[in-house]
């Protein structure tokens, strides 16, 4: 491992982008993931790379559009409001199957909502924002210093599968400085992008990128290959962090910033006589339903801390089928669940 | 026998979905012979928009990418800041640049991005049966001005070449027709010196292209060709409008 330094979280996702290898950031500015773009537009220039402060997030998108369709790996950055501007580009880069990274530091909603951290964009991250049935890898840190690999990570699995990758963080994760260590080479996957639009040279077939197909058996084709891509990488690339579950009590699931709280409530319980797991999913999708399966049998309960109304919860009741009952308890609007919340549900849950 | 006359090579042997009398199939022709004449197909990419020349990457032997309703110019940022030496143009309507898009051309204009865009104007929605455009002429008749186009009720038409022409990136904007075969060959003049400033990095160059859509004007072939230049041209103004004398 390289030198350990203390960084911003969201500068930390413009570096881990650099060093992955992504030489193409387009961006709009929106509170709290800005930050983002300031790294951007002064790095860029010193590694020969590309920073454009779009017009729009419409426009930011399309330029990764572009620029993934040309093959070269492409970064774009927003938070909530932002990112309800980029489904169109989404949905035609899924179809298209373009590779690229969106980050969405998300902020508290609907509508322009506040700026403060929030976990309410679960919904139109993992269950499909845009139109039409396409999926994103979506990828859910929960410190600095995971926003680094998992950047890094986002380029190589989006690479891999010709998909987009979301890095969906929050106000806290973006806004917050930890130590980061980064190593001193990443590991790259080397692709052939041979279907990008680079340039025939005259010594190939054309390349086209397209999100058309106005024949219907041809439609539906591409939409079943699409549909086989997706299992390849639920069965191959789901994360999942499990802590504590072996004879939990209850088992708490919760991502992101949110997890770490929990991880505070667990030793809080434990002085209490209280065993409590945590299952963090760290692919909100692919989703790490077995997981939850695997220790269905174990805890009394399940329950899910969210800072929304409840939208993981909703996976996680899928994931459980009915075989435990699955709480909730959320914060929304820019507040944080606290540790003596969350253990006191945990508590009034098991009734002691 | 020498050959007079033959397909450019930058053009598919394909045939075209077009109506008869619609004047896409030209406008694609004159691209794709600037292309061969520049002899940049093998690093070219063109863009189609969305509209009725959606799958005009059909047609074209150069790279394609297609690109949503309005955001060619975007997409087309990207692909150009990508490969800086490629040559990009962009293909749209007047619906996909003038209404949805306008974001999108003013800002791609604004940056001096170094791409080119073929803008056809035809007054209407051409794709989607015949709506009013950004174009559309005051008392045109179209499925949604069904009692004409009206300034009080629907504003005025928008000249894009003289709204462009204000930005400093913009650096050659021309508007030509392709109605007889004078104005056929300015208009491949116009295009191909639009793709020549892109190659000297000049900045942003755009050509429009008065083209008629008998099917969805209600007229046959050459009673649009007429209408053209009895209705557009005097309000579309041909000519150029910047970087005439343009060093390319």
């Amino acid at each position: 491992m390289g030198e350990k330094i203390l960084m911003k979280g969201n500068e930390v996702i413009g570096e881990a982008a650099l060093r992955a290898g992504c030489k193409h950031y387009f961006g709009y500015p929106i509170t709290p993931q800005t930050e983002i773009a300031h790294y951007m537009a002064k790095r860029m220039p010193m590694v020969g790379g590309t920073f454009v402060q779009a017009e729009s997030e419409v426009a930011a998108i399309n330029m990764v559009y572009g620029a993934a369709s040309a093959g070269v790996r492409a970064l774009t950055s927003s938070s909530s409001p932002g990112i309800s501007l980029k489904q169109e580009g989404i949905s035609y880069a899924s179809c298209a199957e373009l590779p690229a990274v969106i980050v969405n530091i998300v902020r508290c909603g609907p509508g322009l909502g506040g700026i403060l951290p929030a976990q309410c964009d679960y919904f139109q991250a993992v269950k499909g924002g845009g139109h039409g049935d396409y999926k994103m890898v979506v990828l859910a840190p929960c410190s600095v210093q995971e926003l680094y690999e998992l950047t890094v990570e986002a380029f190589n699995i989006a690479d891999k599968y010709r998909i987009l990758v979301m890095i969906m963080g929050d106000g806290i994760l973006g806004q917050m400085m930890e130590p980061v260590e980064f190593k001193d080479k990443e590991e790259i996957i080397s692709v052939q992008k041979n279907w990008a639009a680079s340039g025939t040279k005259m010594n190939r077939e054309n390349n086209v990128i397209t999100s058309i197909y106005i024949d219907p058996e041809k439609m539906e084709k591409h939409n079943l290959k699409l549909q086989e891509k997706y299992s390849r990488i639920a069965s191959s690339e789901v994360k999942v962090e499990t802590y504590n579950c072996e004879n939990a009590d209850i088992i708490v699931s919760a991502f992101g910033s949110v997890a770490r709280i929990v991880k505070n409530v667990i030793s809080m319980a434990e002085k209490e006589g209280i065993k409590v797991g945590l299952i963090r999913p760290i692919t909100l999708w692919p989703f790490p339903e077995s997981e939850f399966l695997k220790y269905a049998d174990v805890p009394k309960a399940f329950l899910t801390v969210e800072m929304n109304a409840g939208q993981m919860f909703e996976d996680v009741k899928m994931a459980v089928n009915g075989r435990k009952k699955v709480y909730f308890h959320g914060r929304m609007g820019g507040m944080i669940p606290t540790q003596q919340d969350i253990l006191d549900k945990i508590k009034e849950i098991l009734k002691v | 026998m020498p050959t007079v006359f033959k397909r450019p090579h930058a053009l598919k042997e394909v045939s075209m979905h077009y109506c008869p009398g619609c004047t896409h199939g030209i406008i694609h022709r004159l691209i794709a012979e600037v292309i061969d004449e520049l002899d940049i197909e093998g690093k070219t990419i063109g863009i189609s928009s969305v509209g009725c020349t959606y799958n005009n990457y059909e047609y074209f032997n150069c790279d394609m990418v297609q690109a949503a309703h309005g955001r060619a110019p975007a997409v087309g940022t990207g692909v150009k800041r990508a490969n800086p030496d490629n040559v990009v143009f962009t293909y749209q309507g007047d619906g996909d640049l003038a209404a949805i898009g306008t974001a999108e051309i003013v800002h791609a204009a604004a940056r001096g991005e170094k791409i080119t865009t073929v803008f056809v104007n035809n007054a209407i929605y051409g794709m989607t049966s015949g709506q009013m455009a950004p174009t559309t002429l005051i008392n045109q008749v179209t499925t949604t001005t069904p009692y004409g186009r009206s300034v009080e009720k629907h504003g005025f038409p928008i000249r894009v070449c003289e709204l462009l022409s204000s930005l400093e990136g913009a650096v050659y904007i021309e508007r030509v027709s392709v109605n007889d075969i004078k104005n056929i060959k300015n208009a491949k003049q116009a295009i191909k010196k639009a793709f020549q400033v892109q190659l000297a990095n000049k900045g942003f160059s755009l050509v429009e292209v008065l083209s008629t859509c008998p099917t969805n004007w209600g007229l046959n072939p050459n009673e649009a060709i007429k209408w053209l230049e009895n209705n557009m041209i005097p309000h579309y103004p041909l000519g150029n409008f910047k970087g005439k004398d343009l060093e390319v």
